[in-house]
């Protein structure tokens, strides 16, 4: 998939969450979004961003415009070392959560984008990946 | 310290939020105003989430545990203002908000407020006889 542009940025603080919600939302209006559209990959980024802070211990993203024929897609990929998932299956429910919170930051991003990659094994991070077209 | 202002309006307190929110700053606004409350004695509570581009799980949860610690403290809360493609895009993460009562805008969350007040009020008169 020929790659447009990219970006990479930390993940080490909450303001950095701000800042990364602030960046995808710069780019999706770029690629012409509309506002829904918008709203949902800022708001499965800030998802995605959290868990890198919360649970992988601060990390990065980067951020692409993808292309695929004629239609153009924001990917965000989300990457860091923490300690990784055990069961990504058991991660992905609902309502699922190790960390206090409602359990619907992976199943929430996740419905939020029309595509979802997440690589992760115990003890070397994991990377989530979404991708939401124009 | 970086704070939400929150403005005494008679009964009620009324909170708007205008600023990209980082989660330390929700915890804060969350503490303040169940002090805010107690120190008031205020009977509800408005928060106008109108300038808010996003609700994502953090801020719903702090939505509606602000509403179920004002509850607790004697408060009622309402919400108004979402926008559209927030609430489509929360409903979607699958998040709907249970027990916190919204409104369209400010001046219809004000009437809500001041009918579940009355309805209190005449509960506790009825209650007394």
């Amino acid at each position: 998939m020929p790659v447009q542009r990219d970006e990479v940025m930390p993940i080490r603080s909450s303001e950095d969450v701000v800042r990364v919600r602030q960046m995808v939302r710069q780019w999706a209006v770029t690629l012409g979004f509309s506002l829904v559209d918008q709203t949902k990959i800022v708001t499965a980024a800030s998802e995605l961003a959290r868990n890198t802070l919360g649970y992988g211990g601060g990390g990065e993203v980067q951020l692409e415009i993808v292309q695929k024929g004629i239609r153009s897609g924001l990917r965000l990929t989300f990457i860091d070392q923490g300690p990784g998932i055990l069961d990504i299956e058991l991660a992905l429910k609902d309502g699922y959560t190790t960390g206090g919170g409602l359990g619907l930051g992976l199943s929430g991003a996740k419905r939020l984008s029309n595509e979802f990659e997440i690589f992760s094994r115990p003890g070397e991070g994991t990377r989530v990946s979404i991708t939401r077209w124009k | 310290m970086e704070r939400i202002p929150i403005l005494k309006l008679g009964d009620f307190l009324l909170v708007t939020i205008q600023v990209d929110m980082h989660d330390q700053l929700v915890m804060t606004l969350q503490d303040d105003l169940t002090e805010r409350i107690v120190k008031t004695q205020a009977l509800g509570v408005l928060m106008d989430i109108s300038s808010l581009e996003i609700v994502d799980s953090f801020i719903g949860r702090m939505i509606g545990n602000i509403a179920a610690m004002a509850r607790v403290l004697d408060a009622e809360t309402v919400v108004v203002g979402m926008q559209p493609a927030v609430a489509i895009t929360l409903v979607e993460l699958g998040l709907s908000l249970p027990g916190v009562r919204t409104a369209l805008n400010v001046d219809s969350g004000m009437k809500l407020l001041r009918t579940m007040l009355d309805q209190k009020e005449m509960a506790n008169a009825s209650s007394a006889r």
